[in-house]
Formats: structure tokens, sequence, C-alpha cells
């Protein structure tokens, strides 16, 4: 294998310390899924938060799950999940060798990775109008006015909204990392540095993107649908 | 040496290129599935609701998982013993931590 | 064997390319190494400032030579930086990088790019600590706990948990890349089953790094978040539960005490076979108690939170898996011991090390499982007996092993040869130093002195006076290598390829060795510790 004709046309890609592109590209892959587990674990921590604060306080959390809007978070999972699938067609078109087309889904993987991001604001605009930002200008009065038959304390009501903008707010984070990352990937993939004997690095962009797709897959029941049953 | 003597490499056959039709098959299912889960949220299923939501959520992860990451078609042992691995830790951490919140009554 | 000044003309890691920018751009893991080694050193010697500073207070019983609340910030202090900026990069970042990818007969790290960005990482993070300290520094206790670091420390928190968060991707990254190399970069022949058990502790070390560390950073992140915006996640006044806050924190921070004496138990591994002259008993025990140290030390973190309120059915479960922990660390002691017996022993400074590792190591491990009983933690729990046990696990274990390691390959990363003498004059210093500090502290915890107080009973003054004792001769023992290694560095004896006789295939190469390690990759065909077939050398001579 080492011995192919196309190992000078990748000279310049292959790293000096590994002896052929297919060690390098299996180090690379291993080298994302382990990540991608410490990114497992670090949503974990906050997860574990989540959990306990649900079991202690389901009240405040079917309330404010009540309070953020449904359609807005069912549309943003649709947008998620169609980002996936252009990404996936995406590696394979790179493992076709399909230039064009691989620039065409990575950048329609990015324009829903922003359209993502347009809907959060909206909705975290939202919450700022209804005072729901944790802090000083947090108020759960509306709540409490909304809900007259069950006990909202604040506090605890805070609390919920502290663990929804801190697991929304990271996951938006990465997702603005991936659009970085995909915009590099995007522009070295319409130069054509990308080939079907090496595009790892949009396999593992890839890998990456999925991953946060995975996160906001477990977002969306745990923060929209805790109670959505009609009140009688 | 042929590569197979080579420690930790991946064998090549493992360099196989899905057709359109499976990606698109698991993009439909998963956009079903999303739909589902948003309505059967707005059914009294009681304590129920939670556990469909999250079982939908696990089978939609897994599609994501196994296909678009290529985990199922394209992928080496390893790989699979880290996905294991880490979902055995991720739940070791929520487990063992909700072992202690679910047992305080009873001291 | 020239003393002169004159350093090997052989083209190596060091005289390859000079410069500043040669060294702050390598991606050289060799080069890594020493830039780690330097970093961590500054580091010690500030965290062990601070530690004389809690002695000298220590002497009387009186609270007069600083305030309380000082006192609060170096005891916080001294934890955090030995902890996070010392122990645990020290003997993976120093020496495992250093070391895993010849040891593996690569030429560098899967990752080197990455291995540059996880030292500039722990050097921001660096940066930001000390701006920390000199900004009034932190005094929540090394454990950051909650709601005193959220709601109450009037001190640097924010400043401290995100130099923590910093340095833990270090961490993570370093770890990411010894498990990768070790996945794909071994040289042909070299099965698993051959490895070094350097590598197979550095290995169980990377995974405890990886899975645990995220749960610090977004613990830390927590904190900062509630600190910042008033939050009251963990805050008992708004519903906020404080046991979360501990829950998160040992799961990674007691994974990351293996992370801290994995490293040193695979040095301890290299050193006891090669000053035997035999090879490891029970390679495949000591292997897989690596990685079942690795496992099970996820299994037993709320040890640390027996008297703060967890349910007892849970504290049953912490306690009995703290005992199940133990047995792996008893294989490795109890193989050690049997590598020994019937070998050809020499006491050079870095089996002097390894000794005083084995014997330390275990004083602390056992007074682990008596913290481990529910009835006897119950009085000893914050007290001295605590500190004195983990002081003899990190210092008597980690920090012997790291020094231990330090002067093993010292002629590999050098060249030189350290003075045997004083190597040895210094080991024993260190022994008796350490020893006099921190036994009458496993005293003083028994007879009831709490820790973190800054004043005590007069009763407890004698064994303070004795502990802080020792701690100056502690110093002084850390201090002599400092100055005989950079002597070595002009005026040591040259160092040929393998000065110990020792087996691993770092020490086929040249010392120090050449920028890709490895004129010819090697293809391993013996197993691992081969010491019948691999001769004494002649030219050290080193008294039996």
């Amino acid at each position: 294998m080492s011995d192919s004709p196309t190992v000078l046309e990748h000279a310049t890609e292959l790293r000096h310390h590994f002896a052929d592109m297919d060690q390098q590209r299996d180090a690379a892959s291993l080298g994302m899924w382990l990540f991608l587990g410490t990114e497992v674990m670090f949503f974990g921590g906050m997860f574990c938060a989540y959990l306990i604060y649900r079991f202690w306080y389901y009240n405040e959390f079917a309330a404010g799950s009540r309070s953020i809007d449904i359609w807005l978070g069912t549309i943003n999972t649709v947008v998620l999940i169609c980002s996936s699938l252009t990404v996936a067609l995406g590696v394979r078109a790179a493992q076709l060798g399909q230039r064009k087309l691989l620039v065409i889904l990575l950048l329609l993987t990015m324009l829903f990775g922003f359209a993502f991001l347009g809907i959060k604001g909206i909705e975290w605009y939202q919450k700022y109008e209804e005072h729901h930002i944790p802090g000083s200008t947090f108020s759960a009065d509306d709540l409490i006015q909304k809900y007259p038959g069950i006990h909202i304390d604040p506090s605890h009501e805070q609390i919920y909204f502290s663990l929804y903008f801190a697991l929304t707010g990271l996951h938006a984070l990465h997702m603005v990392i991936g659009l970085g990352i995909f915009t590099v990937l995007t522009l070295y993939a319409w130069k054509g540095r990308y080939t079907p004997e090496y595009y790892t690095p949009i396999e593992i962009g890839g890998l990456y993107w999925h991953f946060v797709d995975i996160v906001w897959i477990y977002l969306f029941p745990l923060l929209y649908l805790i109670d959505r049953k009609p009140i009688h | 040496m042929s590569e197979r003597t080579l420690p930790g490499r991946r064998a090549p056959e493992h360099e196989h290129i899905l057709p359109v039709s499976l990606y698109v098959t698991i993009w439909l299912t998963l956009m079903v599935l999303t739909v589902v889960t948003a309505a059967v949220s707005f059914i009294d299923l009681g304590p129920f609701n939670t556990i469909v939501a999250l079982f939908i959520a696990s089978f939609k992860a897994i599609l994501v998982v196994l296909f678009f990451m290529h985990v199922k078609y394209m992928s080496d042992r390893l790989t699979k013993m880290v996905v294991v691995a880490v979902i055995f830790w991720l739940f070791l951490l929520l487990g063992l931590s909700l072992m202690d919140y679910g047992t305080r009554h009873f001291s | 064997m020239a003393t002169a000044a004159v350093s090997t003309e052989r083209e190596n890691y060091l005289n390859s390319e000079y410069g500043v920018r040669s060294w702050l751009l390598t991606t050289d893991h060799k080069r890594i190494a020493l830039l780690y080694l330097l970093s961590i050193s500054f580091f010690f010697f500030i965290g062990g400032f601070f530690a004389l500073l809690i002695r000298l207070e220590l002497l009387t019983p009186a609270g007069d030579l600083v305030q309380a609340d000082t006192y609060n910030k170096l005891f916080s202090m001294h934890g955090q930086i030995m902890v996070f900026f010392f122990l645990i990069p020290s003997i993976p970042a120093v020496l495992g990088n250093f070391l895993i990818p010849m040891m593996v007969g690569a030429k560098d790290l899967a990752f080197p790019r990455i291995n540059l960005l996880s030292w500039y990482l722990y050097i921001i993070a660096g940066c930001i600590y000390l701006h920390c300290i000199m900004n009034g520094g932190v005094d929540t206790g090394w454990t950051f706990y909650t709601p005193f670091s959220t709601a109450f420390s009037n001190t640097k928190v924010v400043e401290a948990g995100l130099a923590i968060f910093v340095a833990g991707f270090s961490s993570i990254l370093t770890g990411l890349n010894f498990v990768v190399t070790v996945h794909r970069m071994r040289a042909p022949g070299l099965t698993w089953s051959r490895l070094p058990l350097f590598v197979w502790s550095h290995y169980a070390t990377s995974i405890i790094m990886l899975l645990g560390t995220p749960v610090l950073a977004i613990t830390l992140l927590l904190v900062v978040f509630e600190r910042a915006f008033n939050l009251g996640i963990f805050d008992p006044t708004r519903g906020g539960d404080p046991l979360l806050f501990q829950h998160l924190f040992w799961f990674y921070s007691h994974p990351a005490v293996y992370i801290m004496i994995l490293p040193a138990m695979g040095v301890v591994s290299e050193i006891v076979p090669c000053f035997s002259r035999k090879r490891v008993f029970g390679y495949s025990f000591v292997a897989m108690s690596s990685i079942a140290i690795a496992v099970f030390g996820f299994l037993v973190w709320a040890h640390h939170m027996f008297v703060a309120g967890i349910s007892l059915y849970s504290a049953l479960f912490f306690s009995i898996l703290s005992y199940l922990v133990a047995v792996p660390s008893a294989v490795k002691v109890f193989n050690w011991t049997a590598t020994m017996y019937k070998g050809s022993i020499s006491f050079s400074t870095p089996m002097l090390y390894a000794f005083g590792f084995i014997g330390l190591f275990t004083i602390g491990g056992l007074t682990g499982l008596f913290l481990a009983a529910l009835g006897f933690d119950v009085h000893v729990t914050d007290t001295y007996f605590v500190i004195a046990h983990f002081h003899y696990i990190m210092v008597g274990g980690a920090v012997m092993g790291y020094l231990g390691g330090i002067h093993f390959w010292w002629p590999k990363i050098s060249g030189r040869m350290y003075p045997e003498a004083w190597g040895r004059l210094a080991a024993a210093i260190v022994f008796i130093g350490f020893n006099l500090t921190f036994f009458p502290q496993f005293i003083l915890g028994y007879l009831g002195m709490p820790r973190r107080y800054w004043q005590y009973p007069a009763e407890f003054q004698v064994l303070n006076v004795f502990s802080t004792a020792g701690s100056t001769i502690l110093a002084v023992g850390y201090l002599l290598p400092m100055v005989y290694l950079m002597w070595s560095l002009r005026y040591g004896k040259i160092a040929g390829d393998n000065p110990w006789g020792a087996s691993g295939l770092e020490w086929m190469t040249s010392s120090p060795p050449p920028t890709f390690n490895f004129d010819e990759t090697p293809e391993v065909t013996w197993e691992a510790y081969d010491y019948e077939n691999i001769p004494l050398p002649e030219e050290v001579s080193l008294e039996r």
C-alpha cells in the first residue's frame, strides 16, 4: 500500500510521523471519537444536574417547559436532522470525489446551522422579554399567575431556567464552533483539497456535527416536552 | 509486510460507500420520530410520557450513531468499544449520583 | 569517561535547532516534555512555598504568623497548585510525553501539534492562576465547596475556577494523544503484551483523564456561572443542593488521584526490574491492575462525602467499593516485591526512590482503607489523619515516583549522568524529611486536630513542631536535585545509550535521542523485561 503511486500526490497531506495515510486516518478518526466521548461526559454533568432538579422540582420544571415554544423547538430539531443528512451526504460526496456536490452540501449544512442559531436567538429573546433570564431581572410571577393550581417557587423556577440557558447556551457554543470548522472545510473543499484518498477532515468534521445534533435530540424532549398535557 | 501485521490498524474492507437511499431513509425515520415525540407529549400517559420521550430520543440517537456516523458499516471494533464505554460511563455518573438521591428518604 | 564540558557531537533533539522559536513552536514530543518540566517545576516551588508558610504558622498553637483569612488562602492555593499544576501533569506531561513514542517505537505522538497546544493551554491556565494569586488568591479550600465558593467567599473564585478549567483541557488533550498513540502507532511486532508497564499505566491514566476531566470542567463552569449570574443551582436557601456540587466535583477528583498515582506506579514498574535484573513478576496482572484501578476508581467517589449528608445506603455502597479498589494496587505491590525476590538488587538512586515509593505508598494506601470504614471515618474525617493519608500517597508515592523517574531517564533525556552519591543522599534526605513531616500528622489527626484551622490547642504543639522540622528537611531534599541535575548538564559524565542496562526501546537509541527517535523503525520480536538477555553495563558501578 505504501508503494502506491498516489503517495506522491499526498506527500503534503501525510504528516512525517505517520507511516502511511491509513495510519494517519485511523489515528484522526480514533482521536475524534475519543474527543466526542469527552464531550458526552461534559454535557453529562449538566444532564446529571438537570435530572436531579427535575426529580425535586417537577412542577417548576413543567411550568418552565410549557413557557418555551414547542413549535420553534420542533422546527429546530427538524433543521438539525436535515443538517445531519446534508453532512452525511457530503462525506459520501467526498468519498466519491464529487467536489462541487461536496461544497454544496457543506454550504447547505452551514445554512441549516445558521438557521438553528437564528431560531435559538428568537427563543432566547422571548425569554428575555418574559423576564425568564436568570439573574437580577428574573421573575416567575407570570408563571405563578398562569398556573394557579400548582405551587411554583420562584427560586426553583430559576434553577430550571439556569439549566435551560446553560444547556442550550453550551450547545449553541458548540454549534458556533462547528460552523467555524465547517467554514474552513468548505473553503478547502472548494479549493479541491479533498479526494477519495484523503477526506479525513470532512469525515471527522461530520462526526463532530452529528454529535452536536445528538445532544439536541436529547435536549428537545428534556427541555420542551416535560409536561404538555392539556390542562383541564 | 501486509497491513494486518501492523498493530492497531483497521482492515481495509471497512471502506465501502453507502447508498443515498440509506441516508434518506434514516433521515425520514428521524423526521417521523420527531413529529411523533412532539405529538405524544400532548397525550396523557402519566409517568410514561418521560419514558417514551427518552426512548424515542435514544432510538434517534442510535440511528445517527450507527448510520450517519458510520459505526455500523464502516468502523472497527475499537470505535464500537469507545461508543459503548462512553455510554456506560455516562450511566455511571447519572446512576450512582441518582442512587444517593433516590435512597435518601430511606435513611 | 570525559567530564569535560564537550557535549556529544552527534545530532540529537537538543542541538538540531537553536533559538527560542525552535522551542516555543516545536512539535517534538521530547522538547515539549522539557517545556513542561520547566513549567511544572516553577509551580512546584510556588506550591511548596505556600506549604512552608503553612508549616511555619503551625509551629505555634496561636494564629500569629498570618491572619485566618490568609491561612485559608494558603492551604487552598497550596492544594490547587500542587494538584492541578504539578501532580496531574507531572509524570505524564514530562516523562510520558518524552518516553511513550520511543517506548512504542514511533517517531512522535499521534498528534504533535495538539501536544504543543496542550502545553500552551497549561501556560495560559498557569498565567490566569498567577493573576489570581496576585489579586488576593482563593480561600475556598482546593475543593471549591458550595455554597461558600458560590455565595460567600470574597476571593477570586471565578479566576481560579477558569484557570483550572483551562488546565483541564490541557490534561484531556494529553490523554487523548496517549490513547491514540498506543492504539495506532506501535511498531511492528509490538503487541499489547509486549508493551512496557509504563505504557500500560499511562494508557490507564489517559482513560481517566478523558472520561473524568470533562465533568470537572462543567462543574467549575457551573460554579463560575453561579457566581457571575447569581443563579442558585448550589444554594440551599434557594433550592439548590450543595451535595450536587460535591457529587460532580468528586466524580472527577477521586479518579484524579489515580491520575496522580498510576504514572508513578508505571515508573516503579520500570525501575524495579532493571535494578533487580529480573523480569517483572506477573506482568499481565500488573498490566490489568492498571486498567482495574482506572475503572474501579470511578466507582468510589462519594467516600469523600460520608459525613456530608448522602444516604446511608449510598455510603455503604461506596465504602464497599473503596475496599475493592485497593485490591489492584495491592496486586502491584506484591508483584514488585516478588520481582525483587532472588533478584540482583542494586541501590541506585532510582531504586532508592522506588523502595521509598513502595513502602510509603503502602502505608498511605492502608490508611485509605481505615478511612473507607464508615465508623472510623466519622472520627477522622476533616482531621490531619486525612492529610497524612493523602500526602503519603501523593508525596511519598507520586513525587518519589516522579523523582525516581527523572533520575532513571536523566541520562536518556540529557545525555549526562547525574552524580550518583548526591542522588542517593538527596533520596535519603527526602525520605527522612518526608516521614518526619507527615507521620506525626497521622497521630495528630487521630488525636483530633482538625484540618484547615490556623490555630490549634496547645497539646498538639510538639507533634506540629516535628512536622515543621521535617518539612524543612524535605525542602532541602527537593532543592538538591535541582542543583546537581543542572550541574550535570555541563559537568556530568557523558552517558551511553543504555547506562543502566535497562530493557525498553528507548534505551536502544542514543542518549540524547535524535529528533525522530530512531534511525530505523524497530521491529520487536522479544517480550518485555527480557533481563536474562541484557548484560549489566560495566562502566556504571553500583554497589550491591
